[in-house]
């Protein structure tokens, strides 16, 4: 079934630069696409993907070069390509779609006019014909109201939608090669669904060539025909979507698919009083109501995870519980006693005893504090630790998260990698000495093995230092690892709440069942069945 | 034919003292900051060896000038010859001397005048982003008001009411320039306050201080010290402006912008000299805007 061949890189060398020396990223990597195939690329954060999947559009990045090998697309050697010639390409025969709609779009034009932009500049249509074909795109995409929502600004409209309407986009004229960067990563597992299901239809049926960077496995298996895995810079394996599952040759690959098995053993059930109860809350912001009647406890060494799609009131009930948000009815007990609504008549007691995780780890730690200062401030503030003292416990709390105190005590949250970086978030939470951590999307930033080792990091203190967990994710694989019970939410209502164990057992609430069929699995008809069965009921 | 000569011979001479100074810089320098040093470039260097000249001339004024600040030792407007080397002014007073003093009085109330005004201005400005609402209002309200004012005039009317002294000067206008950095110092902490680490670091318990000179002004440096530059620049001028209406820096003590009104006549006559303070001013100007531009581009991490 394969056609000719589209795309040929042979020995690709791509050098970034970080200060004055050139280093290489992609280390010789041949690739080989046909007409109409698609070709998953996966491997964790660093791994080259992204480069790559650039440079197969003749494009680095900047401070990034292309220094050796050969880009061939339809007999267009991309490399010796002028930029006029290159550019002629980019957007008619090759497209490209980024990971964050919502940054790549611009903010102050509406989706078709920016639709229209490229077919015109290319000479392909007419304005008005153009227009029309947005139109027809964006119902082939099943775009709610494929009339009018191409007359919205890209803020009016939601993640999902804009991902969808960045894939018609690039559809606009009629490429022979899309690259795909991650284009799901960033949306909740219900939404994604709906972006995979357009994605893969409208590729299949305009026969279109198509690169899919991703570092979840369980999407490219729906996805590709092929799958590439790199690692460093360099291919490790090579092999059909189906033969790669069933029998991944390396041992890297192995890792890769092994990475979700990590589950902790069931603990006992929950006994005396909670760390924190929430009772009856209601919170919003303005006069809209965001949560409605909230309750749940958490008990010490146990870990609640909450969760729901984006909306849900996930992240709104943790402002709640920190004092962010004070809410209009019902109260925050701990240890059976009340917290004051707004953190700023808590105690310095009280605010110690409940610490927070941030999803972001570039956006919560300072950028121009050492994390000598970092983890060591609230150690300073609440336990009155200073200079030899105060030290020693910096150094401890890097050693508890499996960071060499000698190589980071003196270095800037700007020279780690985003899983070091929130290994940091959790040692400054840790240094408060706490009774309750609340972890918002603590990993839903970071590629799977990273994910991994935090969760097992999370675990592993837990247990050596009696925490609870409050843990916000909409990540249900995540939920599977780590929960001790699960608080489900939609809409700001708590739709289902229990222990794991009757979470993941039938019967649930039709919302619960929702979520939890939408988590991606490996094989590879999953997608497919799972439409079927959808539209089946419907 | 002859400019062009003088502009090359100009330009090399900075280049070369710039790269003077590099060298010894680095080598001079405590270890860990050797690397920044040695990868600083030469426009840098030379803005850093010209501000170094001016101190040290600011600073030993009275070893380094010929003649007392005051003194009339000569005939008006003699030529540039021993032992007036540049001359002398419209009283007959050593130029050289005078321009040596006119170093440590315009630079030094300068650079006071605009350290006092980031001071004031950044703190206020970030303290209205960490508060917010109400208090926000009424303080970036009032600074607006303030602002309506032209600058020139409402100087002159702080100067009328309260009198004219060195200490007032510097006091009116850091009070006129800490409104531009206020507002400034406000919109960039209004972009800082949002992030998660502020959220953690008042949920923490943090004091307004700590939150103002740990959390945010780090973050904040960048473009206040693009903009000191420039400020530094404005003050300059404004006290030349004020030195002129007479209402600035009094006669007998030396100062730049005066010097170049009190000597303008000569320049009916060909003579350059009244450009040499002017060009002092000039050059400091310039001195100090490469060395910004060089601390901006490292504080925003931009490569290239």
């Amino acid at each position: 079934m394969r056609g000719e061949v589209l795309l040929t890189i042979r020995d690709l060398r791509i050098e970034g630069r970080s200060g004055d020396t050139w280093s290489e990223i992609v280390k010789g990597v041949d690739l080989t696409l046909h007409k109409g195939e698609v070709l998953g690329l996966i491997g964790e954060s660093g791994a080259g993907k992204s480069t790559l999947g650039l440079a197969a559009m003749g494009f680095a990045r900047d401070g990034c070069r292309i220094s050796g090998g050969t880009i061939d697309f339809d007999g267009i050697d991309l490399r010796k390509a002028s930029e006029g010639e290159r550019r002629a390409l980019r957007g008619k025969r090759i497209a490209y779609v980024a990971q964050s709609a919502a940054a790549s779009f611009n903010p102050a034009h509406k989706l078709i006019d920016q639709y229209c932009e490229g077919p015109v500049v290319h000479g392909v249509m007419a304005r008005d014909k153009a227009a029309a074909d947005a139109v027809e795109l964006y119902r082939r995409m099943r775009l709610p109201n494929p009339d009018e929502i191409g007359f919205r600004y890209p803020h009016q409209v939601s993640g999902g939608q804009l991902q969808r309407a960045m894939t018609a986009m690039a559809m606009a004229c009629r490429p022979d090669l899309i690259i795909f960067d991650e284009p799901t990563t960033a949306l909740d597992v219900t939404t994604q669904i709906e972006v995979l299901a357009a994605i893969r239809d409208i590729v299949r049926q305009f026969g279109t060539a198509a690169i899919y960077i991703t570092h979840d496995l369980a999407v490219v298996a729906q996805m590709a025909d092929r799958i590439k895995v790199l690692l460093r810079g360099v291919e490790v394996e090579e092999a059909d979507t189906r033969s790669m599952l069933a029998a991944p040759r390396e041992d890297y690959t192995r890792s890769l698919w092994a990475v979700r098995s990590f589950a902790r053993p069931e603990q006992s059930q929950a006994t005396g009083t909670p760390v924190v109860s929430v009772r009856n809350i209601t919170a919003g912001y303005g006069t809209v109501d965001v949560l409605k009647n909230v309750s749940f406890d958490i008990h010490a060494r146990r870990t609640v995870a909450v969760v729901g799609e984006s909306g849900s009131g996930k992240s709104t009930t943790a402002r709640v519980i920190t004092g962010l948000l004070p809410p209009r009815e019902g109260e925050v007990l701990f240890e059976n006693k009340p917290l004051p609504p707004s953190f700023k008549a808590r105690s310095r007691e009280q605010l110690r005893q409940c610490q927070m995780i941030y999803q972001m780890a570039d956006t919560a730690l300072n950028p121009k504090l050492r994390l000598r200062e970092l983890i060591g401030r609230p150690a300073q503030m609440y336990l009155g630790l200073k200079g030899r003292a105060l030290e020693e416990r910096v150094r401890e709390l890097l050693a508890m998260i499996e960071l060499e105190p000698d190589r980071f005590i003196d270095r800037l949250p700007g020279e780690l990698s985003g899983g070091q970086k929130q290994r940091i978030g959790i040692a400054r939470a840790l240094a408060a000495e706490p009774k309750l951590i609340i972890c918002d999307e603590v990993t839903s930033a970071l590629d799977q093995i990273v994910q991994e080792g935090i969760l097992k990091l999370l675990d592993r203190l837990q247990s050596e230092l009696d925490l609870a967990y409050m843990f916000i994710t909409h990540d249900l694989a995540t939920v599977k690892a780590i929960a001790d019970e699960v608080v489900v939410m939609q809409s700001g209502l708590v739709v289902e709440k229990g222990p794991k164990s009757e979470m993941f057992r039938p019967p649930n609430e039709p919302y619960t069942d929702l979520l939890l069929s939408s988590v991606p699995e490996m094989d590879p008809d999953w997608l497919t069945r799972l439409l079927a069965s959808r539209s089946g009921q419907a | 034919m002859k400019v062009l000569l003088v502009v090359i011979a100009a330009v090399a001479f900075a280049l070369a003292l710039g790269w003077v100074f590099r060298a010894a810089a680095w080598r001079l320098a405590p270890k860990r900051h050797t690397l920044v040093f040695r990868d600083m470039p030469l426009t840098a260097a030379f803005g850093m060896a010209v501000i170094l000249i001016y101190v040290v001339v600011a600073l030993f004024a009275p070893v380094l000038a010929p003649f007392a600040e005051r003194e009339v030792v000569g005939g008006q407007y003699l030529p540039w010859a021993a032992p007036y080397l540049l001359g002398t002014d419209n009283l007959g007073r050593d130029m050289l001397t005078r321009l040596i003093y006119g170093a440590r009085n315009t630079v030094g109330i300068a650079f006071a005048t605009t350290a006092l005004a980031f001071v004031v201005g950044s703190i206020l400005g970030i303290w209205a982003a960490v508060l917010g609402g109400w208090a926000d209002q009424a303080l970036s309200r009032f600074v607006d008001a303030l602002m309506a004012i032209p600058a020139l005039i409402f100087s002159l009317l702080l100067l009328t009411i309260f009198g004219t002294s060195i200490t007032t000067l510097i006091l009116v206008i850091a009070a006129v320039d800490a409104t531009r950095v206020y507002r400034l110092a406000r919109s960039v902490a209004q972009g800082i306050v949002v992030m998660d680490y502020i959220e953690a670091a008042r949920l923490r318990g943090e004091g307004m201080w700590r939150l103002i000179r740990r959390e945010i002004l780090p973050n904040a440096m960048a473009p206040l010290v693009a903009e000191f530059g420039l400020r530094f620049c404005f003050v300059f001028l404004a006290i030349s402006a004020l030195s002129f209406l007479g209402l600035g820096i009094k006669p007998p003590t030396a100062d730049w912008g005066s010097m170049v009104r009190e000597n303008a006549t000569l320049i009916t006559f060909g003579d350059v000299t009244p450009l040499l303070p002017a060009g002092a001013i000039a050059l400091l100007t310039v001195a100090v805007n490469f060395v910004v531009d060089w601390q901006l581009h490292r504080a925003s991490g931009l490569k290239e």
